[in-house]
Order: C-alpha cells, then sequence, then structure tokens
C-alpha cells in the first residue's frame, strides 16, 4: 500500500481544530503520527500517510485547504 | 579509514548502517552520520593534517567517506584574508574573511559538501546524481558529475532565470524544468528520491552531503595556527552550515586537535527570508515557516531542515542571530567588495550585514577575534547590484577630456 511520510506545520488559530482526526474521516487514509510538538502557539506533526496514490493527494490537498501547511518529510529541499 | 560508525538519528538516537538513507525509521527524525573518535584520535595528527593535500581531503579522517579515492579533489582551502581595512571600518582588530568565493570548481562553499557527497555516491555504488536546486548546488553537482563522469539530474523550477539555467546547461546534466511553484518542486523530488536509486545529494545522501561543511571550520582553526575563533558570522539557509561548523569545531576537540572550543555562533539571514533568526530573537526553540521574498536566493528557504538545530547551536555557544533589509545586503556587497576587493554573492552580503550590526550593537567587541563566512561569488548574483554600483565616466577619446574629467596636472589627479 503506498504511504508518504510528511511534515504538517498548524498555524497559531487551527491547533485547537482536530485536523489529523478530520483528515482520517473524510479521505481513505490512514494517519500515523510519528512525532509531534503541539503548543499554544504552534503545532507540527510528522505523520505517515497510507492508502491509495489518488487518495493521499487527495489528502494532502485537504490538509492544505484546512489551512496547514504540508511539506515532505525532509521539508524543503530546494537549495 | 572506518571512522564512520553508523548513521544515527539526531531525535531519538536510534542507529543504521551507513547507506543512503536519511530519516529515522522509528521516528522520521533525520539521520546524521556517528563516528569512532577513539579510533580517529589515534591516526589524526595537526603534522599529518599539514602534509596532507591542499583540499578539504587532509581532514578525511574526519569526513564521512571510506577513500582512498576522492573526487572532486580541489574542493577547500579558500583563503581566509585578514582583513584589516573592512576591520579598520568596522572598528575590529582582527577581522578575519573566510573567502568561499574561490572555491573550486564552482565558486560557492556548496563544492565542499558537494566533493563529499559524490565521493560517498560512489563509494556505495551509484552512476547516477541528482539535486533540487536554484542556483549554486546545481552548479556544483553538475560540475562535479561532469568531471567524475556521472549521469546527472538537476531539478529547477519552472521560472528560473536565463543565466542560472545556463550555468547548469554547460556542464551537460539533464536539467528537468518542473512546471510548478517551489513547492511542486520540492515535493516531486522528494518523490523521486524515493521511487529512484539514484543518489539524491540534498535527500537520500543528505547525511553524508551535509558533513562537508564541517571542512569550513576545520580550515579556519589550522589556517588560525590552531586557535578557535572569539566570533563566527555565518548566512544561514537550511541551517545546516551553521549547525556543521559547530560541530566541526567540536569534534576538533574531541580528536585532540585543539584544547578548547571558544567560539561563540552567529546566524545571518535577510530579512525577507529569516525564520530561524525571528525565531531566536522571539526567545523561541521553533520557528514559522514562511514565504520568501529577499535578493539573496541562494539563503531563500522558507522552511528549513536543520532551523530548529541551528537554533539550538547558537544557543548552546551563546551567540546570536540577526537579519538585514535587501538594502543592506546590497550594502555589504559594496562594502566588503570596496575594503577587501571582494565581490560576494547576496549572502555574503547578508554575513557582511549582519556583522555590522553586531558589532555596532556590541555583540561582536574590538577585540574579538572574529571569521565571517562569505559562501560564494558575486559574478552569480550581479543582478543584484547592476542598480547600485553607478556608471563608467565617459569622455571624448582625447587626452585633453581625460586631464579635464580627473582634474589632473602634472603630477597626477584625482577622481572624477
Amino acid at each position: 500500500m503506498p504511504h508518504v511520510k510528511v511534515h504538517v506545520q498548524f498555524p497559531e488559530d487551527k491547533i485547537k481544530e482536530p485536523v489529523i482526526y478530520q483528515i482520517g474521516h473524510e479521505y481513505k487514509v490512514v494517519t500515523n503520527v510519528r512525532r509531534a510538538d503541539v503548543r499554544e502557539t504552534t503545532g507540527w506533526m510528522d505523520l505517515e500517510l497510507t492508502g491509495d496514490s489518488t487518495e493521499i493527494e487527495r489528502a494532502i490537498v485537504g490538509l492544505r485547504t484546512k489551512g496547514v501547511v504540508v511539506d515532505p518529510i525532509e521539508l524543503n529541499v530546494v537549495e | 579509514m572506518a571512522t564512520m560508525k553508523a548513521l544515527v538519528c539526531r531525535e531519538c538516537g536510534k542507529e543504521y548502517p551507513t547507506k543512503a538513507i536519511h530519516v529515522c525509521e522509528m521516528c522520521f527524525g533525520p539521520l546524521e552520520v556517528k563516528y569512532n573518535y577513539e579510533e580517529i584520535k589515534k591516526n589524526v595528527s595537526r603534522t599529518k593534517i599539514q602534509d596532507g593535500p591542499h583540499s578539504i581531503w587532509r581532514y578525511a579522517d574526519l569526513l564521512p567517506v571510506e577513500g582512498p579515492t576522492f573526487l572532486g579533489p580541489h574542493a577547500g582551502m579558500t583563503p581566509l584574508v585578514r582583513a584589516k581595512n573592512l576591520g579598520a571600518h568596522l572598528g575590529l582588530d582582527e577581522l578575519y574573511i573566510k573567502n568561499d568565493t574561490v572555491n573550486h570548481p564552482t565558486l560557492s562553499f556548496k563544492d565542499r559538501v558537494v566533493a563529499v557527497a559524490i565521493t560517498r555516491a560512489r563509494e556505495l555504488g551509484f552512476e547516477t546524481i541528482a539535486c533540487a536546486s536554484t542556483g549554486n548546488l546545481a552548479n556544483s553537482v553538475a560540475a562535479h558529475a561532469a568531471a567524475a563522469g556521472m549521469r546527472c539530474y538537476v531539478f529547477i523550477p519552472g521560472d528560473l532565470e536565463a543565466a542560472k539555467v545556463l550555468g547548469n546547461l554547460i556542464y551537460k546534466p539533464n536539467v528537468v524544468e518542473i512546471e510548478g511553484n517551489y513547492d511542486d518542486v520540492n515535493r516531486l523530488c522528494s518523490e523521486i528520491a524515493g521511487e529512484h536509486g539514484w543518489a539524491f545529494v540534498n535527500i537520500n545522501i543528505r547525511p553524508y552531503y551535509a558533513e562537508g561543511s564541517k571542512t569550513l571550520a576545520f580550515e579556519t582553526v589550522e589556517q588560525l595556527g590552531w586557535r578557535t575563533p572569539d566570533q563566527v558570522v555565518i548566512p544561514m539557509a537550511s541551517g545546516s552550515l551553521l549547525t556543521k561548523i559547530w560541530k566541526g569545531l567540536h569534534e576538533m576537540k574531541y580528536v585532540g586537535l585543539i584544547d578548547e572550543v571558544r567560539t561563540k555562533i552567529n546566524g545571518a539571514q535577510a530579512e525577507g527570508c529569516s525564520p530561524i533568526s525571528t525565531a531566536f530573537k522571539a526567545g523561541r526553540d521553533f520557528f514559522k515557516p514562511v514565504k520568501p521574498k529577499t535578493i539573496a536566493k541562494s539563503l531563500a528557504i522558507g522552511n528549513p531542515a536543520d532551523g530548529y538545530y541551528a537554533l539550538k547551536a547558537t544557543a548552546e555557544s551563546k551567540g546570536t542571530m540577526d537579519m538585514v533589509t535587501d538594502d543592506e545586503v546590497v550594502d555589504g556587497i559594496k562594502l566588503l567588495a570596496q575594503t577587501e576587493g571582494i565581490f560576494a554573492e547576496t549572502a555574503g552580503g547578508v554575513t557582511i550585514g549582519v556583522l555590522q550590526k553586531l558589532v555596532k550593537n556590541g555583540t561582536i567587541k574590538k577585540g574579538d577575534l572574529t571569521v565571517a563566512y562569505i559562501t560564494g561569488n558575486g559574478l552569480k548574483t550581479q543582478e543584484a547590484v547592476i542598480d547600485a554600483v553607478g556608471r563608467p565616466v565617459r569622455i571624448q577619446p582625447s587626452l585633453v577630456a581625460f586631464e579635464k574629467t580627473f582634474k589632473m596636472g602634472k603630477n597626477g589627479g584625482g577622481d572624477a
């Protein structure tokens, strides 16, 4: 089953929202959080998305639509 | 040389074999090279280094390669310039410029990291090398691949300036222009690195590649007569260069080449892309991603991979961070050129601008032995200063016109 590792960053106003839960319900993907740091003013997670490639794509678009920054696990690789 | 012990996760400490991998399967943290310092200590000495090649490979005992064949044989050992004029201008007694504008073969510090990356890639059996880049990294990878006879892919955003594309095409790599923005290039390259058996220097080879930056610390200490500086100013893009200079200084202590590290590490960014400096100034140990908007394109990384580690290293060293406007970047480039005859790219302007700020606010003091890292050549970013350097003086083709323009008498003259 295809899987993608991503780093997601939540803006301050989204920290209280159950975004990862919502993504798991709205799209056919399994979300697996491996590392995270969520505080009052910031929040980020390293997570794995598993599912069909098209569903993973849709889930990433869905995360971005909710105002979450999604990057590859390596963050910015264009130097 | 069996100096590498393992790759180790920077977060959870899990160890892995020294292969082309870069992310911890357990916690997704980044991997870095772990060395056998006790073994290195037995083999390394100041004399051995000084008798070694005039390149980064004199420090091979402290680099993540097996040897004895090294690609990029001329990278490194760039001049450490005693900057008396700039020092006098700023009010510093002992200022040095580490001048990587003349690094070989492509005139930026990237030649160090790429030499290490391509050497390790070849050792691991790769025949294709690749990178995602908008400038210096692509130039260096393409040039090294050409010299090594390796297949090369360079991925660039579709809207890159023609001059920068040309700088890559001349070496005849496969230059792939991606129809999309920076984020699209970023994502695609991460996926390609995962799917193809290629050595992507700043993705799956990153643990080795990044180590090449340590040679800037090694050379500085050796060129200062085995002394560490009191203060250094380092430009930050991903933040990797800063963290590796800090690591390099400490490695020299671990293996007995120096007795102590007393260096304060100072990071420099441009205001238009300063996620790390902004976090440091706000007293945060985390940074917020930004959309870059600065002329300092080689530092324009909005979500820097080593930002967290750069914050940590700077705090450990009791150094600081700061940022400068684009106008201050241009002023910094001009100041360095007009006092020391060194034409730096925009990242150099950032370094000099921040150096100037740190002297003015008393962070760097008159008697501090200070080193500023200038990481790329100004000929690569001429567009940044084209409107700030004036025009030639135009005269009629006659001796009278010349002497009149320059108010010249029999014993010489002045400026126009």
